[in-house]
């Protein structure tokens, strides 16, 4: 089948339960029920705590086959997954799909249980590195299923990610089970990833390095959603959980890149009093920042609201005033975690909130610009962040598909070449989000504008950028780099990318 | 009329940054092979250049800093570079009339060996030593290849026993030489580079004192610093305003054959409508000449 954005899909992909083809962002319409947790009771004065994580599996009735879950709020900080993975080993359970928000390179440890058979699928927004090389290998008994965002969020409250046990990284956590991120010395600030895992799966361990008497304030992950609680030394190392206050790039490639975002937002006709944003965390889309914040301070404009994974810098507009309220699910930096503890306009949102296109309502809907990386664009403004130039995994999809299509104008920016190569092209190797989501392409070189947003490019004749059509950026980088050949894969599906909805938009090959 | 509002140095043995050099909107590219380039990479950096300036299309005026001819580097880098036809070449350390008189002959040269319109290669001088500002005016004048002379300003420093301050008292006489020899002899005065990039503030006090002096531009070191000299640089509405007033009786004036020149009531001399001229050029390089008064 081929799907709508002009990839072969198969009809049946084994380990893969419904291969239902992407069709357009926004014509799939959901059918059923959101599905729930099973009913438990609670006796009065229940102790939760247990004395070790072993003890936890056993209490939450671990079974060969399950599926757990993670939160990647402690990014390459996280002890959690691994420790709990290696207690899952000891007590030799197997078959196990590992089901994170998303996977680090720490996470690298758990690769011998992958070999060992004690986990055998994956589903995840992605993986890098030797995880990645692994998940694109093929070697697993099921492809891996790569989700964005908002997506696993819409897959676990509909049942198609059914998470039988959440174990959930705790910075701080009383002794009945309420939650948040902002305490303790393994603070990560929002745990907008884990809220969903906690609402929706069967059980629920907490596992914190940071036991405080009840009752806990404030509350992200409630005492009415955790079964068990566990404590250990160390949940994970405060230095790869959030760095110092990420500062904007020096690298004048990236600074140009971000004035030419800068100054599409200016002229895009969205740039107004109330305005809202995202950034992503990049070098070229955080830098934008900068140059945003000089436009609205000296056109007197202010933002309604600011969006995403949360840095300092959007700090900073938060603190003078030039953006009235952050919505935050995810926290880089110390001071965006000290930002979400003291300041009341700064709240802390769940992935469903954020992005699940199934709900009521999520925030990336109401969303005017955002600000997005790409490791690669093509022609028909299709973007992959996923694989890289050797088609192996090492990325993530994040919020990308979603805020690509919640956003009135997304933008996409990225290097023309990265090194030797190319990074706009014909096609990319795997489609995340669809060109019919991405309004804009900016490079060091030129911008180009989707042809389909003929307002935008009457708008941004004003700006004085250099505005080219997307196949003469994607001319002038193999003019300097040459064509790259295609990589040559395999038929073996190692997984495949979900869009937002559920649909297939890609599936990745494994390398020959 | 052209502008050298920022003429950024671009390392010659780096092709990351030779592939780049034209993105960031300096007026004018330096291919450096002299000070960045180590005694090492001479070679290297020199074939670097070359390829590069054959195979991109840079927009902005493209320069090469040569090694001085009295160095075993200097005549092979005028050999190679001058077969891909730079705008022009930049000298280090001139002193006298004569370096610029030898490197205009083999400029000419090369100009007939290759075929290129005689006189297509421009040339500047940097000057970095006591008897080069002395000289500054032979320097600017010896050649019609010339089209600007700089002050240089470690090695002019050092050579008058002195360090750099906050407020560039230093460098006062110099720029003072220089920037009377470049407009006696009707070519650009260009400032030395300021090399510490992240202190932004000196970096503003500086150019905006060497503008005030009447320099045309200034070296730069760093793409983050080009747009800091542009805005600097660029006239105010009230400038771009008056010499848009001043052009048009100007052109009103040519219209009517009449000599002389008046603006509400005022004469206007020949050097307040170059001026003006020269206003329009900074604001149409910024995008600032909304009107579009041409030139």
């Amino acid at each position: 089948m081929i799907n709508g954005v002009g990839r072969d899909i198969p009809e049946k992909i084994a380990g893969i339960k419904n291969v239902a083809p992407y069709v357009d962002p926004f014509s799939n319409v959901p059918v059923g029920q959101i599905t729930g947790p099973k009913i438990v009771a609670n006796k009065p004065r229940s102790e939760k705590v247990l004395q070790s994580i072993e003890q936890a599996i056993d209490a939450a009735g671990l079974k060969d086959g399950m599926t757990i879950s993670f939160h990647h709020h402690f990014r390459n900080g996280d002890y959690v997954l691994n420790m709990v993975i290696a207690a899952i080993a000891r007590k030799g359970i197997k078959g196990l799909t590992l089901a994170p928000s998303s996977l680090n390179t720490i996470n690298e440890e758990i690769i011998p249980y992958i070999e060992q058979g004690v986990i055998t699928a994956v589903e995840t927004s992605g993986a890098r590195g030797k995880l990645g090389q692994l998940l694109t290998s093929g070697k697993l008994s099921k492809p891996t299923i790569i989700r964005s965002h908002g997506g696993r969020a819409r897959a676990i409250e509909c049942g198609e990610l059914h998470i039988d046990i959440a174990f959930i990284g705790a910075p701080a956590c009383d002794t009945y089970g309420n939650i948040n991120g902002v305490e303790g010395k393994s603070a990560c600030g929002s745990l907008g990833y884990a809220m969903v895992d906690a609402a929706y799966a069967d059980k629920v361990v907490a596992i914190t390095d940071h036991l405080v008497p009840y009752p806990l304030f404030p509350i992200s992950i409630p005492q009415t959603q955790v079964d068990y609680i566990v404590q250990v030394e160390s949940i994970g190392d405060p230095k790869g959980i959030a760095s110092g206050a990420l500062r904007i790039s020096k690298d004048p490639r990236e600074l140009l890149i971000a004035q030419y975002a800068a100054t599409a937002i200016e002229y895009s006709g969205y740039f107004k009093q109330d305005y809202s944003i995202q950034l992503g965390s990049g070098g070229a889309s955080l830098a934008a920042a900068r140059f945003l914040k000089e436009k609205m301070k000296k056109q007197g404009i202010t933002a309604s609201f600011g969006l995403g994974g949360v840095t300092a810098p959007f700090i900073e507009m938060l603190e003078e005033g030039l953006i009235k309220a952050v919505y935050d699910v995810q926290d880089f930096d110390i001071p965006s975690i000290e930002s979400i503890k003291k300041n009341r306009n700064h709240q802390e949102m769940s992935a469903s909130f954020y992005a699940n296109p199934h709900n009521r309502g999520p925030i990336v809907n109401q969303l005017d610009v955002v600000i997005l990386s790409a490791t690669e664009v093509d022609v028909d403004f299709n973007v992959n962040v996923i694989t890289d130039s050797n088609g192996v995994i090492m990325g993530a999809v994040g919020g990308h598909q979603d805020t690509a299509a919640g956003a009135a104008l997304s933008i996409v920016v990225a290097p023309l070449l990265r090194g030797r190569l190319p990074m706009v092209m014909d096609q990319v190797h795997t489609v995340c989000t669809p060109g019919a989501t991405v309004d804009i392409i900016v490079t060091e070189r030129g911008v180009a504008v989707n042809p389909q947003r003929k307002d935008l490019i009457k708008n941004l004749k004003a700006a004085n950028l250099p505005m080219m059509d997307i196949e003469e950026l994607r001319d002038l980088a193999y003019e300097f780099a040459g064509k790259p050949d295609p990589i040559q894969v395999s038929d073996k599906i190692a997984a495949v990318v979900e869009y937002r909805d559920g649909t297939l938009i890609d599936v990745i090959r494994t390398p020959l | 009329m052209k502008l050298r509002r920022t003429m950024m140095f671009v390392p010659g043995n780096n092709p990351g940054m030779l592939i780049n050099a034209g993105i960031y909107g300096a007026d004018t590219i330096i291919f450096d092979l002299e000070d960045s380039v180590a005694l090492s990479e001479k070679d290297a950096a020199r074939h670097l250049v070359y390829n590069a300036m054959k195979s991109i299309r840079y927009s902005c005026e493209v320069a090469v800093r040569i090694n001085h001819i009295s160095t075993p580097f200097g005549y092979k880098d005028l050999e190679t570079i001058l077969a891909v036809k730079p705008d022009l070449i930049r000298l280090p350390k001139a002193e006298t009339a004569a370096d610029i008189e030898e490197i205009d002959e083999l400029i000419t040269a090369a100009e007939i060996k290759h075929g290129f319109r005689p006189g297509s290669i421009n040339m500047m001088a940097a000057i970095e030593t006591a008897k080069g500002i002395r000289n500054a005016y032979d320097i600017a004048a010896a050649s019609p290849r010339m089209v600007a002379i700089a002050i240089g300003g470690e090695d002019y420093l050092a050579d008058l026993q002195t360090s750099r301050t906050k407020d560039g008292k230093e460098f006062f006489a110099g720029r003072g030489q220089l920037i009377l020899a470049a407009r006696e002899a009707g070519i650009h005065a260009i400032d030395t580079v300021f090399g510490d990039v992240n202190n932004e503030e000196d970096f503003i006090a500086e150019t905006t004192r060497i503008k005030e002096m009447g320099f045309d531009g200034k070296s730069v070191v760093n793409p983050r610093q080009i747009n800091i000299v542009h805005e600097i640089y660029a006239p105010t509405e009230k400038e771009i305003d008056h010499a848009q007033r001043v052009i048009a009786a100007y052109e009103e004036s040519l219209a009517r054959k009449s000599g002389v020149v008046s603006l509400n009531g005022k004469m206007i001399d020949i050097p307040v409508v170059k001026r003006a001229q020269r206003t329009l050029a900074y604001a149409n390089a910024v995008g600032k000449n909304e009107r579009g008064t041409t030139l």
